[in-house]
């Protein structure tokens, strides 16, 4: 009984157990109550914003890349397009053992050392379940061997994605440019912005149309929200908003003789530009040479980077936007525009040429010593009289000369859709101030005359001066976007020239007899048939002085000079010159004279547009027949010149 | 049968008058927390009773025939073993040293083969049946002497710094608690637990400064917890990760939760150990502030109802054991909800019948035995 038995309490001693319980649970029921409230403040008060946090916790967006815009030329032949790119991926959780899997897979396609170490690297650093790229750009064959054998590849799987093509290659490059990888440096791009540039391996325009037109080809990314947990892994996909693609773009060139142009350029560093004079558009923009843009889409290696910047005829740039050169005697038809619209000269007063002009004890040389004895507006520019624009220039005076430069499109930014368009340069009184500390000298007004001192402009400025003196007196505006989506844009009306019509005639006719007169500086590039007629201007500008060293050894030949140092030869002109439809400018760089290197190309291009095709042989003067088509045939047996030849 | 001798009465109940005494009230209760549990087990494993929800319910079968057969023993044998129990419990404790198997960063566990005991767990009960044997033996009149007080101290001192060792401060903070309630019934005077504050005050103080130094203290996760749970945002993907991810789970809920097998936070793995320590915030997640104040609920009610069983208690032994007992159980839920609240350092306590854990459950079972025991008991006074 006493192992049973509790000692009696002596509870008149001890403190209540029953109060102090009670204290114990009121204290608890307060701590309870405290719990309560911070439930109420965490669920009641603070609940959307942590319903919020959890939402997005929950749910990741996925950007699903728009496709980009297609481009196409005049007549819808594509330019650009987007082609499938096969890729194999590996997921290393349905692999397994991964150095196996890429050890069968390299049986069947190409797994280069680097490849498969990157691959590697990658499977290791990322969650089991994230699919790892291993090769891409694989052909047809290597993607369906995969597909083959799929049984025997786990955790392999074949993908379809879409990489930006250009099946026109070298043709185009320069208008249409390319894209690639979003770099570091992009991404402090304006337009940044845009969450596609977050995609990895996303590709944007670089240069070009690519560039320039670049937010509208990309489109707008759609999104995928997908439920994840708290590794990433995807539960499900809760919806979808399919993106827009990018727009489509027709553009004005004209592929054919785009592509024959470029062949005309030959092994040449040139430049030419096709234009309608009546609506601007551009029918060919040719920078040769060129490059293969494909390569850049795919990432070009470090060699043929380095022998694309190395090479001394700067196959990466885009001459006739960008290319800056003196215009030489191809800007004498603004000088004489400028006196005859200003009145100190008619086109019948006539200058006496003795081959120099003296500008107090300085002589400014006409380019033909002999000199061209008295000569009017029409002679001059038939001959290319130095002495003749050396007086009318200093006549009406560089402010008058500058104005009527800016009309035609000279030393202005043309907005057309690529990259680097450049304004050149036409120099005033203000600018030799601004940014030469230097007052203006009549020397200068004098160089000026003859497109040479300060005087710079790109083959585009030229063909649009051409095409506005050839066109219906207005500031026609080049264009090179045609059609977006289909629909053709409106170009905005041109202003107009402001010139009286007989000064622009006057003009035009001293342009016919430089290509179809005898003496006339591009007579032999003329074209036979008269309905087809061309009229231009040639030009030679000069790319240095001539040392007095060189005058006294009498080195003017521009054959004798190291490349580098020849003379740029130009060429700019019309046709027919009845009805004006096409205006063009060619320019080779260091190519000697205009009349030699540039004006039969032009001629050539000029056909080819005018006849559209291979012009009959009848086009050409009886007496150049023969060589025209010894040259054909040369052109026909010469195989495309490659990078690697031209590097 | 009542028997009166002298002044005191005893008892001696048939087995039939032990079920009439049995709570049925604590009994229906502990069933319903128990049910809440197993439902958001089967809602945290995606509506599978595998793995988790089925290995509970069996547990919990197991417990709860533990609980009747230990309510159906007399107290007195209880008052008689504790000694043993309370000496085994430091036993196991000492065995987890050489055996324990590493979970979580500590060592708690014994591996039985068949079951995982954690003694600490074990070692809960045991010390408060010690703390309720000795001061049902002390005369009233000693209980505030100071020599008196040092036996009790060197009963919670010596488990307590054994689990410290393992290192699980949760589990060391809770046994000191339960204890130091013990006494605090028992009539042990204000002034020493007012010196004994002061003291602790102390030693945080000293805990906090040791740090960095040659005899710091706690672990550098314990540091790192407490700085955490200071402030959160410090670390949201490494240790605040735990709290951070909590309290979106616990705020997402609203007023009445996503809906059963909705909540996002856990299913989707946001939520670490979403099926044990942190099994509160799928229930609030999912049921919302009215789910989980309902919880508390019935926590409390639980509380009340041990409390008038106590309040009701002749003799001093079922008294203290009671008050003891419901105020670890109040700790365990107490600590675990102000954890996921973000309120307290996450100290690795479960929430007591809910969340996933044998050794816990069947222990807590245990325990609700001895409380009934008690119960059926409380008219006897020796």
């Amino acid at each position: 009984m006493s192992k049973f038995s509790f000692r009696p309490d002596k509870k008149k001693n001890a403190p209540s157990m029953t109060r102090r319980g009670a204290l114990i649970l009121g204290l608890q029921g307060a701590l309870m109550g405290g719990l309560v409230w911070r439930m109420r403040d965490l669920q009641i008060e603070a609940g959307d914003e942590y319903r919020m946090l959890a939402e997005e916790n929950r749910i990741n967006v996925r950007l699903i890349p728009p496709a980009r815009g297609e481009i196409t030329d005049s007549k819808g032949r594509q330019l650009a397009i987007n082609r499938q790119n096969y890729r194999v991926v590996i997921i290393r959780e349905e692999a397994g053992d991964v150095e196996a899997v890429l050890d069968e897979l390299g049986r069947l396609i190409e797994i280069t050392p680097r490849q498969r170490s990157r691959a590697l690297r990658e499977i290791r650093s990322k969650s089991a379940f994230v699919p790892v790229t291993v090769s891409e750009h694989l052909n047809w064959d290597e993607f369906a061997q995969i597909n083959a054998n799929a049984p025997a590849l786990p955790g392999v799987a074949p993908e379809v994605g879409l990489i930006r093509f250009y099946p026109e290659r070298e043709t185009l490059s320069h208008i249409i440019g390319y894209v690639a990888r979003v770099t570091e440096k992009d991404l402090t791009r304006a337009d940044a912005q845009d969450s596609l540039f977050q995609i990895p391996d996303f590709h944007i325009g670089k240069t070009g149309v690519e560039r320039a037109i670049e937010p509208k080809l990309r489109g707008n990314a759609g999104a995928s929200r997908i439920e994840v947990n708290a590794v990433g892994r995807v539960i499900r996909e809760i919806d979808r908003s399919e993106g827009v693609s990018g727009a489509d773009l027709g553009l004005t060139i004209d592929l054919d003789v785009q592509r024959y142009t470029m062949e005309r350029l030959g092994e040449e560093s040139a430049a030419a530009v096709v234009m309608d004079v009546k609506n601007g558009d551009i029918i060919a923009l040719a920078s040769n040479p060129a490059f293969d843009p494909n390569k850049f889409v795919v990432g070009i290696s470090q060699k043929e980077w380095d022998g694309l910047l190395n090479n001394k005829y700067r196959p990466l740039s885009n001459k006739a936007v960008s290319g800056l050169y003196p215009p030489g005697s191809t800007f004498k038809m603004i000088v004489a525009l400028a006196a005859l619209e200003k009145g100190v000269v008619s086109p019948g007063d006539r200058v006496f040429c003795p081959g120099k002009y003296k500008l107090g004890d300085r002589d400014f040389h006409c380019w033909n010593r002999g000199g061209h004895g008295h000569v009017n507006l029409r002679n001059a520019l038939k001959g290319s009289c130095d002495v003749y624009f050396y007086d009318i220039a200093r006549r009406v005076g560089i402010e008058s000369i500058a104005e009527m430069a800016r009309r035609f499109g000279l030393g202005v930014q043309h907005d057309v859709s690529m990259s680097a368009v450049r304004s050149g340069l036409i120099p005033t009184k203000d600018w030799k101030l601004a940014y030469r500390d230097q007052s203006w000298l009549i020397g200068d007004t004098l160089n000026a005359g003859i497109g040479q001192g300060f005087v710079l402009s790109s083959p585009l400025q030229l063909a649009v001066m051409t095409a506005r003196m050839a066109g219906n007196g207005t500031q026609v505006a080049p264009r090179l976007i045609r059609e977006e989506n289909g629909v053709e844009l409106i170009p905005e009306e041109a202003p107009s020239l402001s010139v009286a019509p007989q000064h622009l005639r006057a003009i035009r006719d001293a342009m016919f007899a430089v290509s179809n007169e005898r003496r006339g500086t591009a007579y032999k590039s003329r074209i036979a048939e008269a309905a087809h007629a061309i009229a231009g201007k040639t030009g030679t500008s000069q790319v240095r002085r001539i040392t007095a060293a060189e005058r006294a050894r009498g080195v003017f030949k521009n054959e004798d000079l190291p490349w580098e140092r020849r003379d740029h030869a130009l060429f700019v002109g019309f046709a027919p010159y009845d009805d004006p439809k096409y205006a063009i400018s060619v320019i080779v760089e260091h190519g000697g004279g205009g009349s030699k290197a540039a004006a039969p190309i032009a001629r050539d291009i000029m056909m080819r547009v005018l006849y559209q095709g291979e012009p009959p042989l009848t086009a050409y003067p009886a007496n150049l027949r023969d060589d025209i088509e010894k040259q054909r045939e040369e052109r026909r047996n010469a195989k495309p010149p490659t990078e690697g030849e031209r590097a | 049968m009542t028997f009166r001798d002298g002044a005191v009465t005893f008892e001696r109940l048939t087995l039939w008058q032990k079920f009439f005494r049995f709570n049925w009230g604590l009994a229906l209760l502990i069933l319903a927390v128990a049910a809440i549990g197993f439902l958001m087990l089967f809602s945290v494993a995606g509506g599978d009773v595998n793995p988790w929800a089925s290995r509970q319910m069996t547990r919990f079968g197991v417990g709860f025939g533990i609980m009747v057969v230990v309510a159906m023993i007399d107290l007195r044998y209880w008052k008689l073993m504790s000694p043993l129990v309370y000496f085994g419990a430091i036993g196991l404790l000492i065995a987890v040293e050489f055996l324990g198997v590493t979970g979580m960063g500590a060592q708690r566990w014994i591996d039985l083969g068949f079951f995982r005991l954690q003694p600490s767990e074990l070692m809960k009960v045991a010390l408060i049946l010690a703390l309720a044997r000795y001061y049902s033996w002390l005369p009233a009149d000693r209980t505030s002497t100071l020599v008196w007080l040092v036996p009790p101290l060197i009963m919670m001192a010596v488990p307590v710094l054994l689990v410290l060792r393992q290192p699980d401060l949760g589990t060391a903070l809770l046994l000191m608690t339960g204890g130091l309630g013990v006494m605090f019934l028992a009539g042990v005077s204000w002034w020493f637990f007012i010196a004994g504050g002061l003291g602790a005050g102390g030693m945080i103080a000293g805990v906090m400064i040791s740090r960095g130094t040659e005899w710091q203290i706690l672990k550098d996760y314990q540091y790192r917890r407490i700085e955490v749970f200071l402030d959160p945002s410090q670390d949201p993907l490494g240790s605040g990760y735990h709290i951070t991810q909590s309290k979106i789970a616990l705020g997402s809920g609203g007023v009445s939760g996503r809906g059963f097998m909705e909540g996002t936070q856990s299913r989707l793995n946001f939520l670490p150990e979403k099926h044990t320590d942190f099994i509160f915030t799928t229930l609030a997640e999912e049921f919302g502030f009215v789910g989980g104040a309902s919880l508390l609920i019935l926590y409390g009610l639980i509380i009340t109802i041990c409390f008038l069983s106590m309040a009701s208690s002749k003799n001093r032994f079922g008294g203290l054991l009671t008050g003891g007992l419901t105020l670890t159980f109040f700790l365990f839920f107490a600590v675990n909800i102000s954890m996921v609240l973000g309120l307290a350092p996450v100290v690795g306590v479960p929430l007591p019948l809910v969340s996933y854990g044998g050794s816990a459950m069947l222990v807590l079972l245990f325990a609700f035995g001895l409380i009934q025991s008690a119960h059926i008991n409380r008219k006897a006074e020796r």
